[in-house]
């Protein structure tokens, strides 16, 4: 079984995010970068879904330079191979954009099943994903708490407003899945060691025979027009507690005629 | 310049979505308000629409909209654009919302905004607010192109308000293809619901990683019964299984906005703080002092939550 999975490498989580006044981006650049803990759950469910039904699981990914360290991670996870779109004419991509980018890259080589997080943790948009399926023309199913492949359909239970789904579709298929669907392992020295050799793939944007109208900031649907900081909320009475915290907080309830 | 706004109007557990209607009432409030509603809905829904100021309902009562996911919906929608040519579209960003806007997206070739919390629609131009790294910035974005706009709204931007049309109603034919019919809800399993919900709860008690263990969830739903509130959750919480994903406030979960909050063991990751920022009063209660969530709380308690909020449930029990 060919598996892709989409992901993303972003900012560590140690790293406060800023934007760029000036260009309107996240400022990526010279900050520490990591797996997306939303792609390494697609990673690791990509690996165990290899290791019953044997074939490969490959990672696509796009960014700058940055990113490798990110894409090393999901290859000493145990990714079999990964595929790193890499090109400044990609810079201030959109949704749709990436989507494009992704999609011509998967679309390079037959695949089973596509495994993405449900949304990258540090832009949340969610619908890339959706606009890759549509652009591969592979059905999507979104949301995924569990699944699982039998044959040729692949089960999933879905989040859903009150429970869940249980949804199926046959494959070729995307899939995405929520962070909670499993426990992504850590890199052990023999899978680090193993990453150095396996094989990752560049990309521009003319490998893939996207020109500046498709994507980049000229190719973007989207621009941000401005950039701003909310009001700060005022901050209220912060107190140690000295054995009355619940008194003081029930004492504020009752001046808010809430008891 | 069309001033038409269309709403991808969502029935979930057999009722027409509060966001659906939200999105109606804002719709009618920038432009002329169409509503598109594929699938079983109630008797009353058109009317609902209607009174919230839709003018013209899509309608397919088909079931292949309920029993196959997205790829009916988003082909339906898709050719009923490319006839009618809206100016802008508005979905919701619930988990159907955005697989068809998504999908719409990719096949019209147009742009979509995400996680819009507003919006004003210019002589076609769209301007959007989005709440950005988790509300630490307000961005405001646009679509350039000329058609159709995507727009995927936050659930609770919008007040719904009562502006009475009568719709005109067009029914719009369900797609035979069995194509379209590849991804297949087999199933809806309905957790058990418990205490009240917490879409519309005035009193929220949300607990953080901080409560340690599943079981000491039992004090926040304690509380949250003297209350009469209901209970919530970071995405840390639910994604160690403590509770049900339909407990999770945040970016990824749900928006609450209720007169009171109280934030338990709770740091304030912007995920977090996406979901309650507009609660009316917050109060938290956390052990380590330089935790962000004190930035934006109205009564603050550094200390153990262990001992601070049973002393509360005593405290309000002793007051009733």
């Amino acid at each position: 079984m060919d598996i892709v999975v989409c992901g993303k490498i972003i900012p560590a989580s140690t790293v406060t995010i800023e934007i760029d006044p000036a260009t309107k981006r996240m400022i990526r650049k010279g900050v520490a970068h990591e797996l997306d803990p939303a792609a390494a759950s697609a990673v690791e469910e990509g690996l165990r879904l290899m290791e019953q039904e044997g074939g490969t699981v490959t990672l696509v990914t796009m960014g700058f330079n940055e990113i490798t360290i990110g894409v090393r991670t999901a290859l000493a996870m145990g990714a079999t191979s990964a595929v790193h779109i890499f090109d400044d004419a990609l810079a201030g991509s959109d949704a749709l954009a990436t989507a494009k980018a992704l999609a011509a890259a998967i679309g390079k080589k037959p695949f089973d099943l596509i495994i993405c997080g449900t949304e990258s943790s540090d832009s949340y948009s969610g619908i890339v994903p959706g606009q890759v399926a549509r652009l591969l023309g592979v059905p999507p199913v979104t949301f995924a708490n569990e699944m699982s492949v039998e044959g040729n359909t692949l089960t999933v239970k879905r989040q859903s407003e009150s429970g869940y789904d249980v949804v199926e579709a046959d494959l070729p298929a995307l899939v995405t899945v929520t962070s909670g669907i499993n426990e992504p392992r850590y890199p052990q020295l023999k899978g680090i060691m193993a990453a150095k050799r396996k094989e990752i793939v560049q990309y521009s944007a003319a490998d893939l025979g996207l020109g500046a109208g498709d994507v980049g900031e000229a190719g973007a649907r989207e621009r941000v027009l401005e950039v701003g900081r909310p009001p700060r909320r005022e901050a209220g009475d912060v107190v140690e507690d000295d054995g009355d915290g619940g008194k003081r907080i029930a004492d504020f309830l009752a001046e808010a005629k809430v008891i | 310049m069309s001033d038409v706004i269309w709403v991808y109007g969502e029935v979930v557990d057999g009722a027409v979505t509060s966001t659906t209607l939200e999105m109606v009432t804002k719709a009618a409030a920038v432009g002329t308000a169409e509503a598109i509603l594929l699938g079983p809905a109630p008797d009353d829904a058109v009317a609902l629409l209607g009174e919230h100021g839709a003018s013209k309902v899509y309608v397919s009562p088909d079931p292949v909209f309920r029993d196959y996911l997205t790829l009916p919906a988003a082909t339906v929608v898709e050719s009923l654009i490319r006839q009618h040519k809206p100016a802008l579209v508005l979905f919701a960003s619930s988990y159907g919302g955005r697989d068809v806007a998504a999908a719409l997206s990719a096949a019209l070739d147009c742009g979509a905004i995400t996680d819009v919390a507003d919006f004003t629609l210019t002589d076609g131009a769209v301007e959007a607010k989005i709440p950005a790294l988790g509300a630490s910035y307000w961005n405001t974005a646009t679509l350039v192109h000329d058609d159709v706009k995507l727009l995927l709204v936050r659930p609770k931007s919008f007040e719904p308000a009562p502006n009475p049309k009568t719709p005109v109603v067009e029914e719009v034919a369900a797609p035979a293809d069995a194509e379209l019919c590849k991804v297949r809800l087999k199933e809806k399993v309905v957790a058990k619901a418990e205490g009240p919900q917490l879409d519309g709860a005035r009193i929220v008690v949300s607990g953080g990683r901080g409560l340690a263990a599943e079981e000491n969830f039992d004090m926040l739903r304690e509380l949250a019964d003297l209350l009469g509130g209901a209970v919530g959750a970071t995405r840390a919480v639910v994604d160690s299984g403590w509770v049900p994903y339909s407990l999770q406030i945040g970016q990824t979960g749900k928006t609450v906005k209720p007169d009171l909050y109280i934030a338990c063991g709770i740091s304030g990751a912007v995920q977090h703080l996406a979901g309650m920022k507009d609660s009316k009063l917050i109060v938290a209660v956390n052990k380590d002092a330089e935790a962000p969530i004190f930035q934006m709380c109205d009564l603050g308690i550094v200390g153990d939550v262990f001992k601070v909020v049973p002393q509360l449930i005593e405290e309000i029990k002793a007051r009733r």
